[in-house]
């Protein structure tokens, strides 16, 4: 069989960005979350803040590290496979991922470095200070990444001479058409994950009775959260989806499933999508659902994938899969959200045994919603690397043959795997350590370890302790 | 467009300083890695990973940078550098990525330590000599057309090569054994003592091949330098100088002035390399001005060095001093 150095290369890109997403997903609501409570602790000086913040900071520091050695990774990969796409669009691209390195990777390290190891030598008020500094890089990080991506799915701003794009105009570039809706669907997503992290770790600590009022006060504030922000994902979703409609129709005929473009179209809860008969099969729907969701009229037009020629259609049936994953998750959110509503009405949210199990389950959820929905962007943009403007086949690098992308391939999964393995492996120590052993004195010489993001964790790598 | 000024060659001069400050940065704690199978046993290894566990990962951060400031002022460079060195640059990381998180977990292990002791060794010197084989292969030159890369996976590996990445492990090994003979005392400072004159031989040995060979790779190189006397021969008279300061300040014993002197045999050896290869960016048939990014791209981001570098300087400097004081040497069982 002959190896197809862009099909490779995209599974590479796919595999490698997948693994890096969980991570930033999660600090980014986490940090905010650990701000709030230095907050809380610095205004009302309760000791339960600072107990629940000296546990999630260790929780934060693993998860951190992960996310910047997998990322580094990350900054070369438009190079090695995608040297056409990096070359062609650099004028753009190289100065906002340079921006992002000078105005938030900086900012989050050197503060990082206070948040973890600075409680005991500066003040509180310049610890609280240390933790929005780290909040607000992660969200500094995430513009920037996103106005990029965004650029990719809507591109504006640019003018192609001699095979490179020059910006026109920065603020078209930056600021294009999706870019509003992907950045306030992304920074919901990363509240939610944190949310519902939150949330099923508390459950399990107090399904085990540990430090129960503590753990009660962190489950109440990410309900609170889960209570707003799910319903609003899913009406920031909607829009996102609209935008997507109007600029994107073949992504949303994928998400769909929708072959033919035609009026009173019904959503298909199930099907099994067939790109070669270009049909679906074993469908089942709801008549004229899709038309109302996408158009807000029953007999509204849906554009259908016979608008494009097969080979410029997205895969259907990945696309069609992974924004239904997507949606059961959000819905699943929205579901767990309305029960711990009722349940704190009836007084007893930290007391139903199967809400809080199901709360445990549920910490999974914002990653598969999360990979989900990059899945359905990503895949649903195909052919296109720059919508309308470069194809995948473009933007490879063109010396790459099948047999190196495959060794990278295969190199990249093996290495993820081991350091992954070890990085879950010791945060499950840290989770259970638990608060106790997080606020537990610690040995004089590790703190003396300044800056190092696992060191402000205290489990050992083996072993009980 | 018309340039007010000459900024490609601004960014040429940040890219070359950038790249210096880097290898001058996390040389010498790559060096810590390289030297680690060697350390008579895990007290020196303590010490060694100590002595740089709290600056390393800011020094990555500055490759993370490197990598995409170069993508923005000189887009031609990452665009056949990468896939030229496609295997070499896929090692380099995995390096990184092994000696990064060996750093975080050989603190917490106990039976699994020696695992960690060969990642981070292992990683350390994997992502040294895949750095020098990228000098290597800059010095040889790219077979392009068009403005990309058409040769194959593995042209860069030449033993040329080879000699360049066993160079900068040697004096990756260097820079880390008088950086450890400044920070360390008692018997990891007449360690590293005893291990220095060996290495700087080593690197001179392998300079000395490599400043030989080179005309030859390179016409360009030749005709540089042995085209009658130039001011450039300064800069090899001043290496040489270096490596005799380090040579006698280990004889003296003396603390800091190994590491320093080592710092500028480093930087005119660069500054040679640089006199070299110049205006060459992409050789053999692109220039910096080749390779340049546009006018304008390059002016948007300088702004933004200009006014954020500083902020960024000032509170690295800050936190640095709320984490003063001689980090302690003990172990961490």
């Amino acid at each position: 069989m002959e190896l197809d150095p862009l099909v490779l290369s995209r599974i590479q890109f796919a595999f490698v960005v997948c693994f890096h997403a969980i991570f930033p997903v999660f600090t980014i609501g986490l940090a905010s979350f650990i701000a709030v409570l230095e907050a809380l602790s610095f205004k009302t000086g309760n000791p339960v803040w600072q107990k629940l913040s000296k546990f999630w900071i260790q929780v934060f520091a693993v998860v951190f590290g992960m996310g910047v050695v997998s990322g580094i990774v990350m900054s070369f990969q438009f190079g090695t496979n995608w040297s056409n796409f990096a070359y062609a669009t650099a004028n753009f691209l190289g100065p906002v991922l340079s921006y992002e390195v000078i105005t938030a990777f900086f900012l989050e390290a050197a503060f990082l470095g206070v948040l973890l190891f600075g409680r005991d030598k500066v003040p509180q008020g310049v610890h609280l200070f240390a933790a929005i500094m780290v909040a607000t890089g992660t969200f500094i990080s995430s513009f920037w990444i996103l106005s990029a991506n965004s650029l990719m799915q809507t591109p504006d701003g640019l003018e192609l001479r001699n095979g490179m794009y020059h910006v026109v105009s920065w603020a078209d570039a930056l600021f294009t058409a999706s870019f509003a809706y992907r950045f306030a669907h992304m920074a919901l997503a990363s509240f939610l994950t944190a949310a519902l992290v939150v949330a099923g770790v508390s459950a399990w600590f107090i399904l085990q009775k540990r430090e129960f009022e503590t753990n009660r006060k962190a489950l109440s504030i990410a309900l609170w959260m889960l209570l707003i922000l799910a319903p609003l994902q899913v009406f920031i979703g909607d829009l996102h989806g609209l935008n997507t409609l109007k600029h994107q129709p073949m992504k949303v005929a994928a998400m769909e499933g929708n072959w033919q473009t035609s009026n009173g179209v019904p959503l298909l809860l199930f099907a099994i999508p067939d790109q070669d008969a270009q049909t679906n099969h074993f469908e089942v729907k709801v008549p004229n659902m899709a038309s109302y969701v996408l158009t807000h009229d029953w007999n509204g037009e849906v554009p259908g994938l016979n608008e494009v020629a097969p080979e410029m259609q997205p895969p259907v049936f990945i696309v069609f899969w992974a924004f239904r994953v997507m949606v059961a998750m959000g819905l699943l959110m929205v579901l767990f959200s309305i029960w711990g509503l009722v349940l704190r009405v009836k007084g007893k949210y930290y007391q139903s045994t199967s809400f809080l199990q199901g709360l445990r389950l549920m910490s999974l959820s914002p990653f598969f919603a999360v990979l989900a929905g990059w899945v359905v962007t990503e895949t649903g943009r195909a052919p296109w690397l720059i919508y309308g403007q470069m194809t995948h086949a473009q933007g490879v690098t063109p010396s790459l043959t099948g047999g190196m992308a495959l060794f990278t391939l295969i190199g990249y999964i093996v290495v993820y795997a081991l350091v992954f393995s070890a990085g879950v492996y010791y945060l499950l120590k840290v989770f259970r350590g638990g608060i106790e052993k997080a606020n537990r004195p610690h040995e004089q010489d590790e703190v003396e370890r300044a800056k190092r993001p696992f060191s402000a964790a205290h489990a050992s790598l083996e072993g009980d302790n | 467009m018309e340039q007010p000024f000459d900024l490609t060659l601004i960014w040429a001069g940040i890219i070359a300083f950038g790249v210096m400050m880097y290898v001058l940065m996390d040389g010498f704690d790559l060096g810590q890695g390289i030297l680690f199978p060697f350390a008579p046993d895990e007290h020196h290894r303590d010490v060694m990973m100590n002595s740089v566990a709290p600056v390393w990962d800011g020094n990555e951060t500055w490759l993370v940078l490197g990598g995409a400031g170069l993508l923005a002022a000189f887009p031609l460079v990452y665009a056949v550098f990468l896939p030229a060195l496609y295997i070499g640059v896929f090692l380099l990381l995995a390096g990184l990525i092994f000696r990064g998180v060996a750093f975080e977990f050989r603190f917490k292990a106990k039976t699994s330590k020696y695992l960690w002791n060969w990642a981070f060794a292992g990683g350390s010197t994997v992502a040294a000599f895949a750095q020098g084989a990228v000098v290597g292969a800059y010095i040889q030159g790219f077979k392009t057309e068009n403005f990309r890369y058409v040769g194959g996976a593995l042209d860069w590996l030449t033993p040329f090569t080879v000699i360049t990445g066993l160079g900068l492990v040697a004096g990756y090994a260097l820079l880390g054994a008088t950086w450890l003979i400044m920070k360390s005392e008692g018997s990891v400072q007449q360690w590293a003592y005893k291990l220095a004159p060996r290495l700087l031989l080593m690197v001179l040995v392998v300079f000395a091949v490599i400043s030989v060979y080179t005309p030859f790779v390179d016409p360009l190189v030749k005709e540089r330098w042995f085209s009658g006397f130039s001011a450039i021969w300064i800069l090899p008279l001043l290496a040489l100088y270096c490596a005799y300061i380090v040579f006698s300040s280990l004889r003296k014993q003396q603390e800091g002035m190994p590491f320093v002197a080592t710092m500028g045999l480093f930087l005119f050896t660069y500054l040679g390399l640089l006199a070299s290869k110049w205006p060459y960016m992409v050789p053999p048939n692109y220039t910096l001005y080749d390779a340049a990014s546009a006018f304008e791209s390059q002016l948007f981001l300088l702004l933004g060095f200009l006014f954020v570098i500083p902020i960024v300087l000032t509170y690295t400097a800050w936190t640095y001093w709320v984490f003063r004081g001689k980090v302690k040497a003990g172990g961490y069982h």
